[in-house]
């Protein structure tokens, strides 16, 4: 069986993007039959790595992809951008560190949602982040 | 984007509503409207409807606190009401605590709340 979606890129650049962005990622998820708990999971962290991009890198982009195997129902977003980096990942990802006043939620409250969460970034290198819900096809 | 904020008064309680997410300007905007509605209305309380969010994420969250924070300054009381299901318990997953205000399921919880927080006070 191959009727796999065929994946999407979109450009973050605006603020309006971050709810374009979140919005596309819950339709996905409703075209593959992902329940409401797993959609808001999905927007809300997609919300958060959109919301970084605009706040930290000013722009990026964001793909969504099906990387369902025959057992696994995947869905894939790809979030990346070639702003100023993350100096220290382990910082950033615990509860409540933030270098813009922020509640420093986001990486770690989206790292909690998400089946997997994958974050490559160093200083001047940009920040890609790669995160997944899953779902069994049975 | 032009932002204009809603609000409807019912005694001495302000109800307004966030429909989709702010620009920063926009908050800016919201703040400023509410804390100046409440000094020109002389309200007690204000009632902040959120259920047209279908995604709370956590800048929102501090803005919503935030807003929260301003409208206290001012001496009224706040309650937030009509969070979704789905948004409240992925808010818990996210692992903290982001809301630092009152937050009721209906808008007739959120009235009730804020008038027996008036009521105290008075
Ligand atoms: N795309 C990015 N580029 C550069 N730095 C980033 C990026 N994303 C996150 N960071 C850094 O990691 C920190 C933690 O991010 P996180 O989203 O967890 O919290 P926050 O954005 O500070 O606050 P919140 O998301 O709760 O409003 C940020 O303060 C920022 O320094
Ligand atoms: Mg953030």
């Amino acid at each position: 069986m191959n009727n796999k979606l065929k994946s999407i890129q979109l450009p973050i650049k605006t603020v309006d993007d971050i709810v374009l962005t979140r919005r596309k990622a819950r339709e996905v998820a409703i075209k593959m039959g992902f329940g409401l708990a797993d959609q808001t999971r999905l927007a809300s962290a997609v919300s958060e790595l959109a919301r970084n991009v605009i706040q930290y890198a000013q722009q990026g982009e964001c793909e969504i992809s099906d990387q369902s195997t025959p057992e696994i129902v995947i869905l894939q977003v790809l979030i990346f951008d070639y702003g100023p980096g993350i100096a220290d990942l382990e910082a950033a990802l615990r509860d409540g560190f933030s270098t813009s006043q922020g509640l420093g939620a986001g990486l770690p409250g989206c790292r909690r949602l998400m089946d997997e969460f994958y974050i490559e970034s160093g200083l001047q290198q940009g920040t890609k982040i790669r995160i997944q819900i899953h779902a069994s096809s049975l | 984007m032009n932002f204009k904020t809603p609000l409807l008064q019912l005694g001495d309680v302000l109800i307004t509503s966030i429909q989709t997410d702010l620009s920063d300007a926009q908050v800016s905007e919201f703040q400023q409207d509410l804390v100046r509605a409440i000094g020109v209305k002389n309200a007690n309380a204000v009632v902040i409807d959120i259920s047209a969010l279908d995604v709370v994420d956590s800048f929102m969250a501090r803005v919503i606190n935030d807003t929260a924070r301003a409208a206290r300054l001012v001496g009224a009381e706040v309650a937030v009401c009509g969070i979704q299901p789905y948004v409240a318990m992925t808010l818990v997953e996210m692992g903290r605590q982001l809301f630092d205000v009152q937050t009721t399921f209906n808008l007739e919880q959120a009235l009730a709340a804020v008038k027996a927080a008036v009521d105290v006070r008075l």
